[in-house]
C-alpha cells in the first residue's frame, strides 16, 4: 500500500513546486498586460523621464521621474544610515558580545523585524516628524529624511542578521591564524574576518535595499507625499510604492491613470528583480569560494 | 645548552577537567622538540600554552610557570602581541587568509605597523625563499592564496610566520592534511629551518617524530610521561607506558 501513497505525495509536492512558478509568471503577465497598455498613447521616455506627475489633470501627465528619484533618495538615505549601524551591530553580536548578551541582542533584532511597518510609520509621524521639524526648523517634519530614518530601522534586522551569519561562518582558523601572528582582536576583524565575509556583507546590503525599495506603508505615512522633483532630504517626497498605494483606490479602471500605476508596478518589479539577482550573485560567489 | 622554553609545575584546567598535570620540560634552542602521544593526551594544549592561544577558550585556567626566553608568560600582565610575534604557530590545516599571496606574507608586518613598501617587498622575497616558494610564486604574488595546493598553502603559512622574525615555531600536526611526498618535503624544510629557529612540533605520527626531532616528549592523559633525546626515547624508553606506546601496543 506504500507505493500509491508515495506516488500521490510525490505529485502533490511537484504540483506545489510548479504552482509557485506559475503564480509568479501569471502575476508578471498580468502586470505587463495592464502596464504596457499605457504605452499605446504614451512614450516610454516621457513616462520614465517626465518631470511631472499630474495623473488626473486634463490632459494628464504621467512622468514618474520625481517618483523614481524620491524612491532613490529615500533608499539611499536609509542605506547610508542602516549599513554602518547594521555592520557595527553585527560585528558586536558575532564577535564581541558575551554569550548571554548575544542571545538577548539577537532576539531583540528579530523582534524589530516583527514590528508591523504601519506601526513604525505611526511612531514616525508622532515622534520623529515633530522632532525633525523642530531641529531643522521646517514647515513640516514629513520629509525624505524622516522616511530614510524609519526605513533604516526596517532594513536593520535583515542587514544585521545576514552580516552576522556571514561573519560567524568565517572559518575559525582564519581568526586563529591572525591572532597567532600577534594581531589584536580588532585587527583580526577588519583585516581578515570582514574581507572573508565580504560577499555576505554585500548580499546583506542588497537585500536591505530590496526591503527599503519595496516598503510602502511607513513611507506613505511619513515622507509627506509630494510628487515633486526632490532636491533635498529636508523636503517632502513621494516614492513609487507610495504612489500606487495612495492612488490605486481612486484610479478609474481602464483609464490612463490606472495603466500608469501598473506601469509603475513593472518598474518596481524590474528594480526588485535586479536587486535580488545581485544579492544572489554575491551570496553564491561567497559559497563557491568557501567550497574550494 | 640554551633553554628557550621552560615550564615548571604547569597545570591547566578546562573548567573542572585537568588537561595538563604538573608538566615540566625544557625546549632547547635550535632543536626540534616533538610531543607525541595518543589523541586527547594534552599535547596540542601544551603547545598552545606557549603562545597563550588557550586564552581564546572560555573557562581555561593555567597555573605554574612557563618561561619563554627567560620571561614569564603566564599571568595577566603579559604582552600577548609581542609574545605571539616571538612564538609563531603553524596549524593542522593550512590556514592562509583569503587574501593575495603577497598580503598573506606581509600580514604580520602590517599589523605591527610596517608601511614601507620596500621593507614589505624584501620580507616577501626573503620569507618565501626560506620556504622554497619564491621561485614558483614570484610571478603570481597577487593571486589568491586559496588557489595554491595544500602543501604550498602550508609553506605559505610558515613564510607568513617567518616574516615577523619569530624565535620559536610551534607546529600543531603541520603535515596531517598533506600527502606523504608533501610531508617529506615539509620535514626537509623543518630540518633546514631549525638552523635559525627553535621548533616545537606536535605529531601523532611517531615515525615523523623519530625522523626529525632531536628531543621528544611522550604525553599521556595530561602528563608528560617521559622526555629526553629522541634516540633514547625510541631505543631505550625508561617508562613502561612509553615503551608500550612506541612499540604500538596501544594508541
Amino acid at each position: 500500500m506504500k507505493r500509491p501513497f508515495e506516488y500521490i505525495i510525490e505529485k502533490l509536492v511537484l504540483l506545489s513546486g510548479i504552482a509557485s512558478i506559475v503564480f509568479v509568471v501569471l502575476i508578471f503577465a498580468f502586470l505587463l498586460k495592464e502596464g504596457l497598455s499605457l504605452f499605446a498613447n504614451e512614450s516610454v521616455f516621457a513616462f520614465l523621464f517626465g518631470r511631472n506627475w499630474y495623473p488626473i489633470s486634463d490632459p494628464p501627465q504621467f512622468g514618474i521621474l520625481p517618483l523614481i528619484l524620491g524612491s532613490l533618495l529615500v533608499t539611499f538615505g536609509a542605506i547610508v544610515i542602516a549599513v554602518p549601524l547594521g555592520l557595527a551591530a553585527a560585528i558586536y553580536v558575532a564577535e564581541i558580545a558575551p554569550l548571554w548578551l548575544r542571545d538577548i541582542l539577537k532576539s531583540g533584532i528579530e523582534l524589530l523585524a516583527a514590528i508591523p511597518s504601519i506601526v513604525l510609520g505611526f511612531i514616525g509621524i508622532v515622534t520623529l516628524a515633530p522632532f525633525l521639524k523642530t531641529i531643522f526648523n521646517l514647515p513640516s517634519g514629513l520629509t525624505a529624511l524622516a522616511g530614510s530614518i524609519m526605513l533604516a530601522f526596517m532594513a536593520m534586522p535583515t542587514i544585521v542578521s545576514i552580516i552576522e551569519d556571514s561573519i560567524v561562518s568565517v572559518p575559525k582558523n582564519y581568526k586563529e591564524g591572525s591572532l597567532a601572528l600577534g594581531a589584536t582582536r580588532w585587527q583580526t576583524i577588519y583585516r581578515v574576518t570582514l574581507p572573508a565575509a565580504s560577499s555576505g556583507i554585500l548580499a546583506a546590503i542588497m537585500l536591505g535595499i530590496g526591503r527599503v525599495v519595496g516598503e510602502t506603508m511607513a513611507v506613505l505615512m511619513i515622507t509627506g507625499n509630494a510628487a515633486v522633483m526632490p532636491v533635498s532630504f529636508l523636503q517632502p517626497v513621494r516614492t513609487l510604492t507610495a504612489t500606487i498605494a495612495a492612488e490605486m483606490g481612486e484610479a478609474v479602471g481602464g483609464s490612463g491613470h490606472y495603466y500608469a500605476l501598473f506601469a509603475i508596478g513593472i518598474v518596481l518589479f524590474v528594480i526588485s528583480f535586479i536587486i535580488n539577482l545581485l544579492a544572489d550573485m554575491f551570496l553564491h560567489r561567497g559559497r563557491g569560494r568557501k567550497r574550494r | 645548552m640554551n633553554n628557550i622554553i621552560t615550564t615548571d609545575r604547569l597545570d591547566l584546567y578546562y573548567g573542572a577537567f585537568q588537561a595538563l598535570i604538573n608538566v615540566g620540560l625544557n625546549v632547547e634552542q635550535n632543536k626540534i622538540t616533538a610531543l607525541i602521544g595518543p589523541s586527547g593526551c594534552g599535547k596540542s594544549t601544551l603547545l598552545r600554552v606557549f603562545n597563550r592561544m588557550n586564552d581564546l577558550i572560555e573557562g581555561v585556567r593555567t597555573t605554574g610557570s612557563v618561561k619563554v626566553g627567560g620571561e614569564e608568560i603566564l599571568g595577566p600582565g603579559v604582552d600577548l602581541v609581542s609574545l605571539r610575534k616571538k612564538v609563531g604557530m603553524v596549524f593542522q590545516r593550512p590556514n592562509p587568509f583569503p587574501l593575495t599571496i603577497y598580503e598573506n606574507v606581509v600580514y604580520g608586518l602590517r599589523i605591527h605597523g610596517e608601511k614601507d613598501r620596500k621593507v614589505l617587498d624584501q620580507a616577501v622575497e626573503k620569507s618565501l625563499s626560506s620556504v622554497l616558494l619564491f621561485a614558483d610564486l614570484k610571478d603570481k604574488l597577487s593571486s589568491n592564496a586559496l588557489s595554491l595546493s595544500l602543501e604550498q598553502q602550508q609553506r605559505l603559512c610558515i613564510a607568513r610566520l617567518l616574516a615577523v622574525l619569530p624565535e620559536v615555531l610551534l607546529m600543531d600536526e603541520p603535515c596531517s592534511a598533506l600527502d606523504p611526498l608533501a610531508t617529506m618535503r615539509i620535514e626537509e624544510l623543518m630540518l633546514e629551518l631549525k638552523k635559525r629557529y627553535t621548533i616545537v612540533i606536535v605529531t601523532h605520527n611517531m615515525q615523523q617524530a623519530a625522523r626529525i626531532s632531536d628531543e621528544c616528549g611522550f604525553m599521556l592523559l595530561g602528563e608528560l610521561v617521559e622526555f629526553g633525546p629522541t634516540k633514547r626515547i625510541f631505543t631505550a624508553p625508561k617508562d613502561k607506558r612509553t615503551e608500550d606506546y612506541i612499540t604500538g601496543r596501544f594508541g
